[in-house]
């Protein structure tokens, strides 16, 4: 049979192939009239194949338009039309290979090519073939995702033939993944789809994942003893699963009778209050589970109830069966295949989300490090704790938001944003630094509360401009979307940009303070104030300098973290203790040292998130932790200052 | 020989009150201001004080017990702890636990009981944990609420869990000399771990809902809340006259002496050969356990606790008003308390009036914050003395002129020459 249809499709084509160069569809619809208009499952593959090898462009949207059951002939000319919405008993008709409008033609004379459900799989597989090897690559990839969204066994041979010819490098790799895949689910022997399955070890994509979760799809049973099917792994009652839900499995599989869960033993029971007592015993005495049961089992015995099991026979079932889960596919080795492979894919994947927490983590450290190398500055090398740091954060974030009040481009308001907010901040270090710090340098906690009093004031002073609810900040369009390096390696651009910004800024303050004559005399002045002074440093231009400089870097670190959080009054809150603690755990009065400060606590927060990535509370709770912890051994910081300047 | 003996004859002890002439006076007004409030309160007097108002003023009582315990360790140990409202927190989650615990198996009993079968005791136990732990979508009991069911054990750990945190934290902290401002941020840390830590769901507290209901005592409801209201008043001021009596013995004769030696210069006082590291964890645990001893005064009045009360802001608050009441005396932190505190509810609870400046309208609502902030800043340049300062004029004390400050030494501070010409001079 095959090999005759084989024969008369040479034949055919051999016979008319030199004529559809020259013809069109309709010409060689009309040389199969009879199949187009009543198909049949065993008469359509001639047509099929006489389309395929014409090569016309109207193919395709032809063999949509037979699937959809909307050719019909039309018995006036004996011509095939594509027939448009009836409009009363007038049916408009369109070209069956352009879709030209071509006149109408009365409901009656018109035959619908009406094909079966056989015919127009025969039909779709055939129409996948064209679309596989559509020379529009829009459609080609439009056909590997239909068959990737509902695979179909049929459809693996299509796709491989269709690889070879694939003039796009990218969608190949896809067909290539897409075949392995279908080849793994479907393929006829063994060997094949242990063979495909292996081949899919080196992906990344969910898409694999999925298909060799789909092949490692288990069902629950149970039975007496093992059966003979592909079983994946026995599970415990009491361990894997609640008690009763495994007594309801037996009970569902018809192997035990059921038992009354307490609940509803108790609602039973007070059905059946007979005088204060059931079934003879006293109320008082139900409060004990033992006496409950009792008093429903004579309730049984009566028939008042429905039977239950007692608890022993409870337990008894229970031992005496196997619960189990089992494979769906029935070819150990092919689970056996998928569940190696699986596993390396996980372990592959294990290694590319650290790799992604690492960036995670990156990106998370330089948002610190802009965060605590103002307050290093201070902090570290003036001695002064400024809790009012975070308010200049906030400040910092507001002024890019009330710049793009007036800047509607994005980039160029951020162009301006970065300065005006350095020059704000800068103006309200230096003026806190005159008018309140000065007066405190040789009382150190008492910066911190009058700073203090300062933040609360700034705060709800925002809070009056601005309201209470987050203001946007919004980053220009170049920075929306991310770095995307696999399927699972993915950085946003916005901390790509903040990375480089932290970057640009430790290269600017490392320059300042080494090699130039302001960061000479700030080094000078740490040193050795008195020093400083009768080397003809003016200690209070320095001092409010540097301060100046420490809140002008706060600025431009609220304009980073405005860009990916939303700017609230209380931004600066968020940041402020983990700024302090980044101060701390590198080490004061040095900037690598704060570099090394955020970089563990970015590290680390994000370590341990990854291990509960659920609960981001715990991570920022077991870091404190970590930190308390890690001070007691090294009070000084990681870098540790040495010598005069360290003040021991 | 006879001279020698007289010489050698120890100078009269004056007694511990005549040392500390405040604490008479401070139990004196203590007691007044008690007896008035339960005259005029609603339960026990003329119903001048509406029962809330009495909460409040019970509520102050506590706060200023916290601030003389601040005080002690601040003001006169110099250690600037940020971490004793978390004291003060754990103190009232601790008898939360006991209130809710009771409370919910006594609502929970009495519908259970009202069934026709009596319940078994895992069923009573089920339902109050569905009842406490609904909320945050569990009804299991976490294993530290396991002591829970006894008010005795409850009470236990307001001393018990805040004494061994602070024991621990600060061995580890003065053991490895962490001082000053370090310790400061240090603290904060403690603090802030310990509130995002209640904030989590799966933290058995009941997550950010924190424990409630709390005014409801179990066993005491037929009371009423205008009798209980004064009962814990009444609990509260016993509480913070035995706390300041207690701190004013701290404080004086030789350990007092010690305390303040070392706020003022640690290292000599460690060169003389005393135990610094023991005196601090002694005055840092005595008052945590006081500071949690305070909250659990607190809490029941206050009706609802929740991780929010525990976040290091409210340490700040308490350090901002001690220093506003006046460091290194202990009426001072009391009156910063409840100055800063009752002044705060009155701004905040719009009993200030607006003041119309033609072109804009100052809502106290919005501004009080500023002002606090800006007041705070102004006592500390100022006023280091604060309020307390002011009975320096009445009873003509003239404290020595500090040149130094308040606080420890000073850590990561540099030396301080040239970089004050104003006090070289």
């Amino acid at each position: 049979m095959l090999r005759a249809l084989v024969l008369s499709f040479l034949l055919l084509t051999g016979l008319i192939a030199p004529a559809t160069a020259q013809t069109d569809l309709q010409t060689i619809l009309q040389t199969h009239a009879a199949e187009v208009e009543s198909p049949g499952r065993q008469s359509v593959g001639i047509v099929l194949n006489d389309l395929a090898a014409s090569g016309l462009p109207g193919v395709a949207a032809f063999l949509e338009a037979w699937q959809g059951r909307e050719v019909v002939r039309n018995a006036q000319d004996g011509l095939f039309y594509r027939q448009g919405r009836a409009q009363g008993n007038d049916v408009p008709l369109l070209d069956i290979a352009t879709g030209a409008p071509a006149g109408t033609a009365p409901k009656s004379a018109l035959t619908e090519s009406r094909p079966n459900g056989g015919v127009r799989r025969e039909i779709a597989s055939a129409l996948v073939r064209f679309q596989l090897s559509d020379p529009d690559i829009a459609k080609r990839s439009a056909a590997v995702d239909s068959i990737a969204r509902s695979p179909d066994p049929e459809q693996v041979a299509l796709l491989a033939e269709s690889i070879d010819d694939e003039p796009d490098p990218a969608l190949k790799m896809r067909k290539e993944q897409l075949a392995l895949m279908l080849t793994a689910r479907f393929g006829e022997t063994t060997e094949a789809r242990v063979e495909a399955i292996e081949a899919l070890a080196g992906s990344l994509s969910l898409d694999v994942r999925a298909t060799l979760n789909q092949i490692l799809t288990t069902t629950d049973g149970v039975a007496a003893e093992a059966p003979q099917a592909n079983i994946a792994r026995l599970r415990e009652p009491g361990i894997d699963m609640p008690l009763f839900t495994a007594y309801r499995e037996l009970v569902d599989a018809g192997l035990a009778p059921p038992r009354v869960p307490p609940a509803q033993l108790k609602e039973a029971l007070a059905q059946h209050v007979e005088g204060g007592t059931v079934a003879g015993i006293p109320l008082a005495q139900l409060s004990d589970p033992a006496r409950r049961e009792e008093a429903y089992q004579a309730l049984a015995a009566q028939g008042l109830v429905a039977p239950t099991v007692p608890e022993a026979d409870f337990n008894r079932a229970l031992e005496a069966h196997v619960f189990y889960s089992a494979y769906a596919e029935t070819d150990p080795a092919v689970t056996d295949a998928a569940r190696r492979t699986l596993d390396a894919i996980q372990t592959k994947v294990g290694v590319n989300q650290t790799a992604d927490i690492a960036l995670d983590a990156l990106s998370l450290a330089s948002i610190y490090f802009l965060a605590a190398i103002g307050l290093a500055i201070t902090f570290g090398v003036m001695g002064v704790i400024n809790m009012a740091h975070g308010e200049f954060i906030m400040m910092g974030a507001y002024t890019g938001y009330v710049v793009q009040l007036f800047i509607p481009n994005y980039t160029l308001s951020l162009v301006v944003a970065l300065p005006l907010a350095f020059a704000v901040t800068f103006a309200a270090g230096v003026a806190m630094e005159r008018l309140v710090i000065r007066w405190l340098y040789h009382r150190p906690l008492e910066t911190l509360l009058a700073t203090f009093g300062i933040s609360i004031a700034l705060q709800q002073l925002a809070k009056n401009i601005f309201g209470t609810q987050a203001r946007p900040l919004t980053s220009p369009g170049w920075l929306d979307g991310a770095l995307v390096i696999n399927e699972v390696i993915q950085i946003s651009y916005i901390r790509i940009a903040i990375f480089v910004l932290a970057l640009i800024f430790l290269g600017l303050i490392l320059f300042a303070l080494n090699r130039t004559r302001l960061g000479l005399e700030v080094r000078a002045v740490t040193q050795n104030p008195g020093m400083a002074a009768s080397m003809g440093i003016d200690p209070d231009r320095i001092n409010m300098l540097t301060f100046g400089l420490g809140s002008g870097i706060a600025g431009i670190a609220g304009v980073a973290i405005g860009l990916y959080a939303k700017v609230t009054s209380e931004m600066g809150q968020d940041y402020i203790v983990q700024s302090f603690m980044t101060v701390v755990v590198g080490g004061v009065g040095n900037v690598w040292g704060t570099l090394a400060g955020a970089t563990l606590i970015g590290g680390l927060q994000k370590g341990i998130e990854w291990f509960n990535p659920s609960n981001t509370l715990a991570a920022q709770t077991y870091m404190i932790l970590f930190i308390i912890l890690f001070i007691q051994f090294r009070p000084k910081g990681i870098v540790a200052l040495k010598g005069r300047a360290a003040g021991d | 020989m006879t001279f020698t003996a007289t010489n050698a004859r120890p100078a009269p002890r004056r007694s511990f009150i005549a040392q500390n002439p405040s604490v008479l006076w401070f139990l004196l007004a203590l007691a007044v201001f008690t007896l008035g409030v339960t005259l005029l309160s609603e339960a026990t007097g003329t119903g001048f004080l509406s029962t809330s108002f009495v909460k409040t003023l019970g509520k102050t009582l506590c706060l200023c017990l916290v601030a003389i315990a601040m005080d002690v360790v601040w003001g006169y140990c110099g250690i600037l702890s940020l971490g004793h409202m978390a004291f003060f927190g754990i103190g009232g989650y601790a008898i939360g636990m006991w209130l809710m615990y009771a409370r919910t198996e006594i609502i929970v009993t009495r519908s259970l009981m009202a069934a026709p079968i009596p319940p078994t005791e895992q069923e009573i136990v089920d339902s109050i944990g569905t009842q406490i732990f609904g909320v945050v979508g569990s009804s299991e009991f976490p294993l530290i609420w396991s002591f829970a069911d006894s008010l005795f054990l409850q009470l236990l750990m307001v001393i018990a869990v805040p004494g061994l945190l602070a024991l621990v934290f600060g061995w580890l902290a003065f053991r490895s000399r962490v001082t000053g401002v370090y310790l400061s941020i240090l603290t904060q840390a403690m603090t802030l771990a310990l509130s995002l830590y209640l904030f989590q769901n799966d933290s058995g507290l009941r997550g950010n809902n924190g424990l409630s209901g709390l005014q409801n005592i179990p066993g005491l409801e037929e009371m009423g809340q205008a009798t209980l209201s004064i009962v814990f008043f009444w609990a509260s001021a016993l509480a913070l006259g035995m706390g300041y009596v207690m701190f004013a013995w701290v404080v004086s004769g030789k350990m007092g002496s010690v305390i303040r030696g070392i706020r003022d210069n640690e290292a000599r006082v460690r060169f003389l050969g005393y135990p610094v590291e023991r005196f601090k964890l002694f005055v840092f645990t005595l008052t945590a356990v006081v500071a949690a001893i305070a909250g659990a005064l607190y809490y029941p009045q206050a009706g609802i606790i929740n991780p929010a009360e525990i976040a290091p802001i409210a340490s700040i608050y308490l350090a901002v008003w001690v220093a506003i009441g006046g460091r290194g005396r202990l009426y001072g932190a009391a009156i910063g308390a409840a100055f800063v505190s009752l002044l705060s509810s009155w701004f905040t609870g719009g009993g200030a009036p607006d003041i119309n400046l033609g072109f804009y309208r100052i809502q106290w609502t919005d501004w009080w914050l500023i002002l606090l902030g800006l007041s705070f800043v102004a006592v500390t340049l100022f006023a280091p003395k604060g309020i307390g300062g002011l009975f320096d004029l009445l009873s003509h004390r003239h404290a020595p002129d500090r040149v130094g400050d308040y606080g420890p030494d000073k850590g990561a501070l540099r030396a301080e020459e040239g970089s004050e010409p104003e006090e070289a001079k």
